[in-house]
């Protein structure tokens, strides 16, 4: 059995269903990415996960254990773990009485208590401000508070919920790598909690996304990102260009696809007469000013209508009787000049096509 | 005004030579409001906490009728101290009428609706958030109402302040089940009361300024606490 499992939840508050048929298992060192637009239901999974709620019906066992056994095994399970919630508090307390209280309240004898709360707090850098009250901090500060005193006690399961939503770049880079760190150095069991997929993308062996409270899919990294199950994950993973079309012949695995009136080749096992939708990432469509002969099954004339600068990057969306959203480099859009009203070639290749059936 | 300033001049007097009688009665005054507020503190914070930390039906209007009882008039507890412990009443046999016990039962009674209400209200005054905290780092049930208590501190601080104020000032059960027996449970109130009808303004001065003291320094203690945090 997963070390954390569980089993058929459904989670009802308020005349609401939170959570519905949720089943998830997550395996001993294992790190998992829970990923869903806010309001998911995130926060409440990893609340039945710690325990510090009960599910409306469903199980939820822990190493084996059915936690609805008492209260008692519920805590024994719960001193297992250390959660990080997502707007972490301090205590009204030196820094130092903050990390230490997970060990005190499990009774630890005060001089490994010592030893192990000033090597954590030298492990997240806070060792100069150990005596210092810990509501003078700062929201970086704090968040790295949180962690060392969740990882003081040298949980086996490490549950984060939004690590660094509430922080500036700089300081969420940071804590990123911090966890990053605690993971790789300590096999952890951890749930991460996000709603920055490529914060899962970077720290989670596997991903599963939550949206509006069901579990939508489940799989490794490269399968959530370039095969995605429907629509709603496709768009959550930042497949912006999903196109519904009728396939119209299939030569094994490729597919010719009818786009209203556009032909697309694609790599599928779908079969000849289905509906589908093709989805595509932005950054795997190549814009040229000329049509380009190369592998590439698939070039579409169309104009521009609309060009946006990100850092270093340039959408680009492009009207081909159908609208498509290109990702290129800022540079390549200066010197291909592309701006809005420009005809262009939006070139892909058939196999960076994901087709699902509709 | 002469009068007046005479009055005061021979009050300070008084005080700074530690006149005899007017220290013991400071005292006594002391010593019974600070043991029922302690009595109280014992009996209420675990009281409280328990009306905080429970979920039970009719909580609500248990707390509004706490906190109806904060403005208790003190004559009203002492008409009940008193018909409880008179010669006839259920609690005569004790014998305790007219002794600093009775005016600590009594005191004791008084202030604690508001070291309940406080300390109720200090409690859900700590954010939500420090109960999961406390409870996903391991805490039990009862580690995490310590918690919570602690992180209060400050709240029930000002409550027992509070209490305590009540205590020291209060007058009417004082006189009631006291008696203002010279030397036994005269107290502060009650001299001031029978010294200003005696027309001696000199001494119910004295205990006005030595009471005004009392109030001065435990406000300047809890400012100095309040901002340490």
């Amino acid at each position: 059995m997963s070390f954390i499992e569980l089993r058929d939840i459904r989670q009802r508050r308020d005349g609401r269903d939170i959570l519905e048929n949720i089943s998830l298992s997550v395996a001993r060192g294992e790190v998992r990415a829970l990923i869903g637009p806010t309001g998911a239901g995130k926060t409440t999974l990893l609340r039945l996960a710690d325990l510090l709620d009960t599910p409306t019906s469903g199980m939820v066992f822990f190493d084996g254990c059915d936690t609805s056994a008492s209260e008692w095994v519920r805590l024994e399970a719960r001193r297992r773990m250390a959660f990080v919630l997502q707007k972490p508090i301090v205590f009204n307390t030196s820094v130092y009485e903050n990390v230490a209280s997970g060990l005190r309240w499990r009774g630890q004898g005060s001089r490994h208590l010592r030893e192990r709360v000033l090597e954590v707090l030298e492990m997240v850098r806070l060792a100069d401000y150990k005596d210092r009250n810990a509501r003078t901090l700062s929201g970086g500060e704090v968040q790295r508070v949180a962690i060392a005193r969740a990882i003081a006690i040298k949980p086996e399961v490490l549950l984060l919920d939004e690590p660094t939503a509430n922080l500036d770049p700089v300081s969420a880079s940071r804590i990123e790598e911090l966890i990053e760190g605690i993971i790789k150095k300590q096999s952890l069991t951890v749930l991460l909690a996000t709603h920055d997929m490529a914060q899962g993308q970077r720290l989670a062996d596997k991903i599963s996304v939550l949206v509006n409270g069901r579990i939508v899919q489940t799989g490794g990294l490269r399968e959530i990102f370039y095969s995605p199950m429907s629509r709603e994950v496709a768009e959550f993973v930042g497949m912006e260009n999903i196109l519904d079309g009728m396939i119209t012949s299939c030569e094994g695995e490729l597919a010719v696809i009818d786009v209203q009136g556009h032909t697309i080749e694609a790599v599928t096992d779908c079969h000849s007469g289905e509906n589908v939708s093709v989805l595509m990432r932005p950054e795997d469509i190549t814009v040229a000013l000329t049509r380009v002969s190369s592998s590439a099954r698939n070039s579409l004339a169309g104009t521009i209508t609309r060009t946006l600068s990100s850092g270093p990057f340039c959408r680009v969306e492009i009207d081909c009787g159908f609208p498509l959203v290109a990702l290129v480099t800022r540079r390549s859009a200066e010197e291909m000049g592309l701006e809005p009203g420009k005809r262009v070639y939006a070139t892909f290749k058939a196999v960076s096509l994901h087709v699902i059936r509709r | 005004m002469t009068e007046l300033w005479n009055g005061l001049l021979k009050a300070l007097e008084l005080i700074v030579t530690f006149n005899p009688e007017v220290m013991a009665i400071a005292g006594l005054s002391l010593r019974i409001a600070v043991t029922s507020t302690l009595l109280a503190a014992i009996i209420c914070l675990p009281l409280g906490s328990l009306v905080h930390f429970k979920q039970f039906h009719g909580k609500r209007v248990l707390i509004s009728l706490i906190q109806t009882f904060y403005s208790v008039p003190t004559v009203t507890v002492g008409l009940l101290v008193f018909v409880l412990f008179s010669r006839s009443g259920p609690l005569g046999g004790l014998n305790l009428l007219f002794t600093p016990t009775v005016m600590i039962l009594g005191q004791v009674l008084l202030v604690s609706p508001i070291l309940v209400g406080l300390t109720v209200s200090a409690l859900s005054g700590v954010d939500r958030t420090v109960t999961d905290t406390a409870r996903s780092l391991g805490a039990s049930g009862r580690q995490t109402a310590f918690l919570i208590l602690k992180e209060a501190r400050f709240a029930v601080m000002a409550a027992l302040v509070l209490g305590f104020g009540r205590a020291i000032s209060e007058v009417g059960l004082a006189l009631m089940v006291g008696g203002n027996i010279k030397g036994f449970t005269r107290v502060l109130t009650t001299a001031i009361s029978l010294e200003t009808s005696k027309g001696d303004w000199e001494l119910s001065m004295a205990l006005g300024i030595i009471l005004i003291i009392i109030a001065l320094v435990i406000n300047v203690v809890l400012n100095r606490i309040q901002q340490r945090r």
